[in-house]
């Protein structure tokens, strides 16, 4: 079987919140033990509502928070044992924002032209050609290469964060909301956008997003979060069509979608709200929200098993599927 | 003449800047019955917002109210003074916002804000007024409303200042209730508690409700009939079966069928998602003619150069498109 180019083992990021002098200090396990992995050229989406450690995970993938447990695999050497310049030829990311993820100092043209003088192009007529090519790819003219960001509209300021994230010719790109900021009129032509980039360049992708409709179009397979845990993953058909963990029933059943009443009934609703990852219910993290909820909930974690070959869900009840 | 709770007729709302005065919202007009959920449905610029505050007369420079109507239950509300506003606004028009941390006072404890609405318009003591609030806080179903009455609203997540929010909104029964993307800045699963929610509480009040937001889907579930505006002016509205099934306008068209829809996958395997090409238009950039024409993939002359009148349909829809076909 083909080497992974990113494989987390075991992976958790904790934080120390407080202060021994206010309270105490207490730990926010913002990522708790998620294994996961991505093949070259896959799309991974990945879902949770705010709070469940999405991003969290995508900050120690990047390299830009140390994880307290655990180990994180890119192309098949640990991450601690890179060099930072190394991994960031290989792993990129896109921002929500685009009006406050682009240096407001910065043309376009040295936006994307800084990475590559950073990783050593130093022959001017290649840098050019490169920015060029680069803007040319993501539908920007490249006779606006010498403008600010604040003359681009939100969608174009979106196409100059693709650009700067793929100008290294990385193998993994972690897109976190990549839409949400933008016009709902502006969206497809972005999601286009990186399905037919991802295909051109052969990029394997993380699309984090809480827009099921987005992460079905997208990805090849689906991890489902919340707080901090993974409580399901398999393909993608698998998760929408038969999702087996009731917080992903409950996730589909809110969206409205006044084409088709969801496969999911109103009855997979959830009910209340997220708890604090600072003092997460004890046992199944979604027990008091839950339609299922059974006392073994309480006492006991479940584990993420196996539903169906390469199907696993997190839930006592996993062999329900409604 | 029809018996309408609210009737905007041809509403212009100005926007002055340095120089010149734009118009950021005109013509816009639309009925909305007793009890009644109508949608208003739009990208960001639109208008809608604008439209929601010329409602509640909120409207602060450099916004100003232009030309147009505004008739809540018979009686012209347009020019009336703010002592006048101030007795309507939470007694028979109420509204929710965005951003429940923003919209409430961080230094009063929510009990109090929700009791001041009954204190206000209804007169009530102090006392019973709290004991309503704590009434209103079940009805939102808060848990332990007894003691949440004396929270503060940074003590409350999102989605319980929303629930708040709706409490204070819904405190005195008001005939309308105009809620701008109240569900936006909250969690999925939260947003579809809070919607029903606000259906429930509306339904049983007889409240009408003016839904306003950017998410079609939601919109055209939770209400009878739905207006899209684009660039300042309603270009549809329609049943919101209607709207979906037949939809009459090319941004209409565009917006239904550029997002992906969840199970679409499932049913067709993937196809490229139809784009709407282009961006939104500023204000100070609005074309000539129909303002969608830049973007119209059946944009021909006439779109250039004149804008389109409403054209009626069934069930007072309407269309602004020279080729609605």
């Amino acid at each position: 079987m083909a080497e992974p180019l990113l494989a987390l083992d075991d992976l958790a990021v904790h934080f120390k919140v407080g202060s021994a002098l206010a309270g105490g200090v207490r730990t926010l396990k913002a990522v708790d033990g998620v294994t996961l992995d991505v093949k070259p050229g896959e799309c991974l989406g990945l879902v949770g509502e705010s709070g469940c450690g999405k991003s969290t995970l995508a900050l120690a993938i990047m390299g830009l928070i140390q994880p307290t447990h655990g180990r994180i695999r890119l192309d098949g050497v640990d991450l601690s044992q890179r060099q930072r310049l190394e991994t960031a030829r290989t792993v990129q990311m896109v921002f929500q924002d685009p009006y406050a993820s682009l240096n407001p100092r910065q043309t376009v043209r040295r936006t994307l032209a800084d990475p590559l003088r950073l990783h050593g192009v130093t022959d001017r007529a290649e840098i050019d050609a490169r920015v060029k090519d680069m803007m040319d790819r993501v539908g920007l003219r490249p006779e606006q290469a010498d403008r600010y960001p604040h003359e681009f509209s939100g969608g174009q300021r979106q196409r100059i964060g693709i650009a700067r994230a793929l100008i290294l010719k990385p193998k993994l790109v972690i897109c976190d909301e990549p839409v949400s900021a933008l016009d709902v009129s502006i969206r497809a032509q972005i999601i286009n956008l990186l399905l037919e980039l991802k295909d051109e360049m052969g990029l394997a992708y993380i699309m984090i997003s809480h827009d099921l409709g987005v992460v079905e179009h997208v990805s090849d397979r689906v991890a489902v979060m919340y707080l901090g845990r993974i409580v399901e993953q398999g393909g993608w058909q698998e998760i929408f069509e038969n999702p087996r963990h009731p917080y992903t029933r409950a996730l589909i059943a809110a969206i409205p979608d006044p084409f088709h009443r969801a496969a999911v009934s109103a009855r997979a609703k959830a009910k209340g709200e997220i708890a604090s990852a600072l003092n997460p219910p004890p046992g199944c993290h979604f027990n008091p929200r839950c339609p299922l909820k059974a006392d073994r909930c309480v006492a006991e974690v479940p584990v993420l098993a196996a539903v169906a070959p390469g199907h696993r869900a997190a839930c006592h009840f996993r062999d329900r599927t409604g | 003449m029809s018996d309408a709770l609210l009737r905007v007729d041809a509403l212009r709302i100005a926007l002055a800047s340095n120089r010149t005065t734009y118009n950021a919202v005109e013509e816009v007009s639309f009925e909305i019955g007793r009890g009644e959920a109508f949608g208003l449905v739009g990208e960001s610029g639109c208008g809608k917002s604008i439209t929601a505050l010329a409602l509640m007369g909120l409207l602060r420079q450099p916004l100003s109210l232009a030309g147009g109507r505004i008739v809540l239950d018979g009686e012209e509300i347009q020019d009336a003074s703010p002592a006048e506003m101030r007795r309507l606004r939470g007694k028979r028009i109420a509204m929710i916002f965005q951003e429940p941390m923003t919209a409430l006072n961080p230094l009063s404890p929510v009990g109090r804000q929700i009791a001041e609405m009954y204190v206000l318009h209804e007169g009530m003591g102090w006392t019973e007024a709290m004991d309503r609030a704590e009434e209103a806080l079940r009805q939102v179903r808060v848990p332990s409303p007894e003691r949440r009455i004396r929270d503060y609203p940074h003590q409350l997540s999102g989605g319980m200042r929303q629930r708040v929010m709706i409490a204070i909104a819904l405190a005195c029964s008001p005939e309308l209730l105009v809620a701008d993307e109240p569900t936006t800045a909250l969690d999925v699963t939260v947003q579809a508690e809070i919607i029903d929610l606000m259906a429930e509480l509306c339904a049983a009040k007889g409240t009408a409700i003016l839904m306003i937001s950017h998410d079609l889907g939601l919109v055209a579930n939770m209400c009878r009939r739905v207006a899209v505006m684009y660039a300042g002016r309603i270009v549809e509205a329609q049943p919101a079966e209607a709207i979906f099934a037949t939809p009459r306008h090319p941004y209409t068209r565009g917006l239904i069928n550029s997002l992906p829809r969840l199970g679409e996958r499932s049913r067709r395997g993937r196809q490229k998602l139809q784009e709407i090409a282009g961006t939104v238009p500023s204000i100070a950039g609005y074309p000539a003619g129909c303002r969608f024409n830049p973007r119209c993939p059946e944009a021909t002359d006439v779109c250039l150069a004149v804008p389109p009148a409403a054209t009626p349909l069934p069930a007072d829809g309407l269309v602004r498109c020279h080729h609605h076909g």
